[in-house]
Formats: structure tokens, sequence, C-alpha cells
């Protein structure tokens, strides 16, 4: 569960209670090889469907499973685009504000588009195979998240269709 | 009778009321059915919409569990 830059692999997951590192993995993942670095942030928003004034969220995970699945994403996305050098999903857990990252994805490769497709792909497979859950508290009142999908292994989720 | 540990997360925890715990069963549909009857109608009313995990790797009603498994329940997911 730690977030401590790997100092050789070239994949960097984790899940954390800390703040995401977004500058540190930028860096990190910027290689002399690489043209283009794609970095996705996924924020706190203030409503939900059906939910307006939403305040806070929190992450609850099946932490034994979560870093394994995170990694099978990672694999996932490697063997569909294998120009792609590094990869870091960094994901939080416990109770985030709204504007706080609560999942950030960097992906580096030679060129944008695979950069771009696989960074993609690795956020939408997180949401459908990653054993976490998302409780929102809003104005009315505090819920599940009811956008939720069947866990599936990430070559069969949505994300896959990506290519 | 083999008595797995049972694991529940987000709302079939909540639905439960706790985490899980021991539960008797030599299989999953076993010990599904043995934590409805401890842990009541929330849970019950939730399992049909879970997948259910054996050591980390999806299982179904009919996977043998023993002692030392651990039998996960898992709602729709909404990481991210």
């Amino acid at each position: 569960m730690t977030s401590t830059t790997p100092l050789e692999a070239d994949d960097w997951v984790a899940v954390t209670g800390d703040t995401l590192p977004v500058a540190e993995m930028l860096t990190w993942a910027t290689r002399p090889s690489c043209g283009a670095v794609v970095t996705f942030s996924g924020t706190v928003r203030d409503h939900a469907p059906g939910r307006d004034g939403v305040v806070s969220l929190e992450y609850e995970v099946f932490e034994e499973q979560a870093v394994t699945q995170l990694d099978a994403v990672v694999r996932a996305a490697r063997s569909r685009w294998p120009q792609v050098e590094r990869i870091a999903v960094l994901h939080r857990s416990g109770v985030l504000s709204v504007g706080e990252a609560s999942v950030v994805v960097v992906v580096a490769a030679p060129h944008r588009a695979e950069a771009f497709d696989a960074a993609r792909f690795c956020i939408d497979t997180v949401k459908t195979s990653v054993p976490i859950w998302k409780k929102e508290t809003w104005a009315g009142g505090s819920d599940w998240s009811e956008c939720s999908h069947e866990i599936v292994p990430p070559d069969r989720s949505v994300g896959a269709d990506a290519r | 009778m083999s008595v797995p540990r049972i694991a529940l997360f987000g709302p079939a925890r909540e639905a439960a009321g706790g985490p899980g715990g021991r539960v008797g069963g030599t299989t999953v549909g076993a010990v599904l059915a043995e934590a409805a009857t401890m842990f009541g109608d929330g849970l019950v009313r939730i399992l049909p919409t879970c997948r259910i995990w054996v050591n980390g790797e999806p299982a179904d009603l009919s996977t043998p569990v023993a002692e030392e498994d651990e039998v996960a329940v898992l709602p729709p997911v909404s990481g991210g």
C-alpha cells in the first residue's frame, strides 16, 4: 500500500490514503525515449446522478486484492500497446473532499496515440476491474454510488473494447 | 464441516452490519446460505448483484471451500 516511487520498475501501482503525488508521477514517467506523457486525473465532483451538492466521497478498498488487480490492468494495457514504456496507476482510499484526485493514471510512450489510448484503457478498466467502492455524501444524505459495474477481469472490461 | 472466512465489502458489508467472519460450509453456495441466515435480509437482497471470489479468484456456487479459504462478496464496483 505504499506510493513510494519505484526505483527500477516501469510500473507503479498503489492504493494509498495520502494525497496522490501527481507531479512526482509525471516526473517519474518522463523518459528520453518518450515523446508523450499522458496524465489522467479523476477528481471528486460536486454532483452525481440525482445527487446535488456532493461534499465528499469515501472509498472502501479490498486491500489484499486491489493492487493485484491494478497490476493486471497494467499488464493488459502493455499487451495491447507494447510500445508503452512507463505506466503509473494510483488510487486513493478513505475520505476525499471535492476537488481532490481520487485516481491518477500516467502513461509514457514514444508517440501520443498509444499514450492516450493506453491511459484511456487504464482508467476505464480500473473502474470495472478493481475491487473499490465509493460512498457519496451530498446535501440530501449519504449512500453508495449508483455508477457501479459488475466486477470483471481486465481482459473482459468495457475498456478492453478500446482496441 | 469447515468454517471458511467470508469477507463482505461496500454495500454488502453495510447491509450485513459488519465485515463478515467465520461461516460454516464446504461450498461457496453453502457458505452464502449460512451467511444469509447469520447476517439477515439486507445481505440476502444484495447477494444476487454480487460476484464471489475465493482467495482472489472468481468462483461460483459449486466451488469447494476449506477452512483456510476466504470467500469475498463483491457488490458492483465503483472505483475511479
